[in-house]
């Protein structure tokens, strides 16, 4: 039904189009010199009619469902939703709604039967409504332009007015997801504060996040402590920094000084597809090959090593960082001032004195910013760490063990759980904003100390 | 050169670099030091790059090929009968032709084990036959079905038969059986086109990717259609209209971080918004590509940006000078300029978001799902879930299946990247 009101839509505005242009003609044709081309007047019309009736149908699609939803909720016998939760009432909507598509299980009471006719009536009549107020809505505004056409009528720069209008709306998007991801955390967020308190969240070295669902269910009373979570996170990490930041490094040092055209032209593709490559692949490889490889090796040298030891998710997560680490490296190092380099040059040093030297320090600030990026990432990683690392959070920093990381929580806590009235759920939100945060400060911080270095020879 | 310091000494100082060979040769030798490491370095990021393409294929080339058994099924219409279709005894038949074909099998005590031999699917395909085409009732008709998983394996050389039968998923019986079959030319491996026709399964040997490829398609489809010309208006805007003040500064301060910003973010973002606040469906590919298009948008607009900037002012001079509007200068001239570049950083753009799973997974494209999806509204999975989906999955016929769907997904981005750099190269102009 949707898209039958966009086709109607889309075919009235193009109407549109062609009365307008077809009317501006005419107008010429009686020798009037017109203000705008014909070709805008049809392009006012167009726009007129889109803009407004397509905000119009968004909005009522986001609306249509709450609304419906909460008609047939308040529609409801007396006492049906007596002693029930908000998982209880959604509970009873899903089944409504199932219902209503024709999937019966059992045999319903006779009032969900009742609401479910009255949710696909409902439908029906929203439907009807949208297409009717779509053909009204645009059939008026398209009155209305057809009258404006006329010989002094500006109407290149009322369609041009519109058009920086809808640019200036994609722009504001990108802040909207901003905010929407800002309001989203921080709302989210505050109601896990609400449930369990701040210190004991940033503070609380505990890390059980299971809770009782039912009240009769026996489980531990749950623990919210981020602290084995957050240092989890940090192992890893640095593990992976520690793989990447000497190969990216090094190979950044070899591509830039040493390394003859066609050896180049063959490399800084080859790492750009290790770069390309999807992170769920890279958790595959993790645990198909590296986890295997690295037990058989503990086991080989008498060291127990954990079957989700931070080391295959660190290590894989490293390889991934190789080509960010050794392409931020070889633009900083490439900016370097040529005059720089010839000076080493000409003062007797070899090449290799001249980059350790001159070319690297003077690169440092560029260097140390993309490797904050990096570590920014293999902070926010997800799949690789959620297929190779461990689940349980343990307050340890040895890398052989498994612990578990702020994404792997974010990830296992949302799975398959859409309750949000409850603080398992909400903690991943709550670890979510902590997360927006720190990368965001690094983020910031490594921007800045690009920018910084880039003034000094510009 | 460091000894003209050295002051003490009467006998006039050699001032050849000859003198200093140890020297030089050992700073020659550090430098190639240095060059080695280097090399070296490169050589382990290829080495690994090796080893991750290596251990996919050697575990995945397998899943492209199925194991399937010739069967001379004779439908006894004591087990099938018109009427009671699509019902019927089908499994029953089934066993009783593979039997037929085993003459040590006893039909009362290995009835269970020879019924294992087939794929559970083989009794829809031989049910859906019978049904389309009811005379088949009574008359004996050759059929071809997979085998089951553990069959599958030991024909594709993943079971070991020198393992001790104790450590091996199929005993010495069922693997004699097997031979039996293959002996008797019943055996064969065609290309496993059930891989892209069939969709999601609890069995290895039925799995298909058909679900996780429309679901993708969809995903992509809605991510481009949002992200492509709302990352084209923005970048237009603040590249050519907007005024260089605090607003637009924030504006693209915004963008830079929304790049940088990590993937699972965004999936919260869309757990919390669109689906429990707007109330859109769970595991939509409709709200993924909503979710990634927010992801992409950033790429599109650097990109977008970039080409423009590359438009050479002459052309935006020239086209002022003949009295177009800039509006007209923009959209006439400087955009479709600038096209093979939006659309490169586009194609990558996509080639990107067709490998996002994390925020997927938030908003519920890993379910379990056994049919394609037919609107971006239904319920489904993508090409990177379904391979999370499957490496979870504890059948030995999986692995080989995920690296099968890796493969796949690969492909694709392979294809997508080499389309961005086909249309650099092409139409890509230096001015």
């Amino acid at each position: 039904m949707t898209l039958t009101a966009f086709l109607i839509l889309l075919v009235l505005a193009v109407t549109g189009y062609v009365m307008n242009r077809r009317a501006a003609s005419a107008l010429t044709a009686d020798g009037t010199r017109l203000h705008s081309l014909t070709h805008f007047h049809g392009l006012y019309a167009l726009l007129t009619v889109l803009v407004p009736v397509f905000v119009l149908i968004c909005l009522f699609l986001i609306l249509e469902t709450p609304i419906i939803n909460a008609m047939v909720m308040a529609g409801l016998p007396d006492g049906a939703l007596d002693g029930l939760d908000t998982g209880g009432q959604q509970l009873v909507l899903a089944e409504i709604r199932s219902i209503s598509r024709g999937r019966v299980f059992g045999t319903p009471e006779d009032w969900k039967l009742a609401a479910a006719d009255r949710l696909v009536a409902l439908y029906g009549w929203f439907d009807i409504l949208l297409i009717v107020t779509v053909i009204a809505l645009s059939l008026a505004i398209l009155l209305f332009t057809r009258r404006r056409v006329a010989a002094e009528f500006r109407a290149r720069q009322a369609s041009e007015k519109i058009v920086t209008g809808l640019m200036v709306a994609c722009s504001l998007i990108a802040i909207l997801t901003t905010i929407g991801i800002v309001f989203a955390l921080v709302f989210e967020a505050w109601r896990f504060f609400q449930m369990v308190p701040l210190t004991d969240f940033l503070f609380g070295a505990n890390w059980e996040p299971q809770i009782p669902i039912r009240e009769d269910q026996i489980a531990a009373e749950g623990a919210f402590g981020w602290l084995p979570v957050i240092l989890g996170t940090i192992v890893i990490s640095f593990v992976a920094l520690f793989i990447a930041t000497p190969i990216g490094l090094l190979s950044a040092i070899y591509l830039n000084e040493f390394a003859p055209h066609r050896i180049r032209a063959i490399v800084k593709p080859v790492l750009e597809i290790l770069a390309g490559v999807p992170t769920v692949v890279y958790g595959f490889f993790a645990i198909l090959v590296v986890a295997p490889a690295l037990r058989g090796a503990g086991a080989e040298l008498g060291v127990p090593i954990s079957p989700n030891t931070a080391l295959a998710a660190g290590g894989v997560m490293g390889i991934m960082l190789i080509p960010f680490i050794s392409s931020f490296a070889d633009d900083a190092l490439t900016a370097v001032p040529r005059s720089l380099r010839d000076g080493s040059l000409a003062l007797g040093a070899t090449r290799g004195e001249t980059m350790l030297k001159v070319l690297f320090p003077a690169a440092i600030p560029g260097i140390v910013g993309g490797v904050l990026l990096a570590v920014s990432r293999a902070i926010g990683e997800t799949m690789i760490v959620v297929m190779a690392a461990g689940l349980m959070a343990k307050l340890t920093i040895n890398p052989l063990d498994s612990v578990t990381t702020v994404t792997v929580q974010i990830v296992t806590l949302l799975i398959g759980d859409t309750a949000f009235d409850n603080p398992k759920t909400l903690a991943a939100f709550a670890l979510g904003l902590m997360l927006f945060i720190i990368t965001l400060g690094i983020n910031v911080l490594a921007l800045r100390i690009v920018r910084k270095y880039r003034e000094i020879y510009d | 050169m460091t000894d003209m310091m050295d002051t003490s000494a009467n006998a006039p100082r050699r001032t050849s670099l000859k003198g200093n060979s140890a020297l030089v040769a050992r700073r020659k030798r550090r430098e190639r030091l240095l060059m080695g490491v280097g090399l070296g370095a490169i050589l382990i990021a290829f080495t690994v790059l090796f080893i991750l393409v290596a251990s996919l294929v050697s575990t995945g080339y397998t899943a492209f090929v199925q194991t399937q058994v010739t069967l001379d099924v004779h439908v006894d219409p004591a087990e099938i009968s018109e009427e009671q279709l699509p019902r019927g005894g089908f499994q029953n038949v089934l066993t009783r032709s593979v039997l037929d074909l085993l003459p040590d099998a006893d039909p009362e005590t290995d009835l269970r084990a020879v019924r294992g031999i087939l794929s559970n699917g083989a009794q829809f395909a031989l049910r859906d036959q019978v049904a389309a085409d009811p005379s088949l009732i009574g008359q004996t008709i050759t059929l071809t079905v997979p085998l089951s998983d553990p069959y599958d394996q030991l024909n594709k050389g993943n079971i070991n038969r020198d393992t001790p039968e104790s450590e091996r998923r199929l005993n010495d019986q069922a693997v004699v059986w097997f031979d039996q079959l293959d002996q008797a030319g019943r055996i064969s491996t065609p290309f496993n086109w059930a891989l892209f026709t069939n969709a999601d399964s609890r069995f290895p040997e039925l799995a298909g990717l058909k679900g996780a490829l429309v679901g993708s398609f969809w995903v992509l489809f809605i991510c481009f259609a949002v992200s492509f010309p709302v990352g084209i208006g923005a970048a237009i805007y603040l590249e050519e209209f907007a005024p260089k003040n605090r607003v637009s500064d924030f504006i693209e301060v915004n963008i830079n971080n929304l790049a940088a910003v990590p993937s699972v973010v965004f999936g919260l973002l869309a757990l919390a918004v669109f689906l429990n606040w707007f109330g859109l469906p769970r595991s939509a590919p409709f709200v993924g590509g909503l979710t990634l298009a927010l992801m992409t948008m950033p790429t599109i607009i650097i990109a977008t940006r970039a080409a423009l900037k590359a438009v050479p002012p002459s052309i935006r001079e020239a086209a002022l000078g003949l009295g177009a509007s800039k509006q007209q200068v923009v959209f006439g001239h400087v955009l479709p300029l600038a096209m093979p570049g939006i659309l490169t950083g586009t194609i990558i753009g996509l080639a990107q978001a067709l490998g996002e799973t994390a925020p997927l997974l938030l908003i519920g494209m890993n379910a379990f799902i056994t049919s394609a999806p037919t609107s971006p509204f239904d319920a489904s999975t993508a090409l990177p879930t379904q391979i999370f989906i499957w490496a979870d999955s504890p059948e030995r016929g999986f692995v080989s299946r995920t690296s099968a769907a890796i493969l796949v997904l690969l492909g694709f981005l392979v294809i997508m990247n080499a389309l961005a750099i086909y249309l650099r190269n092409r139409f890509e102009r230096r001015w």
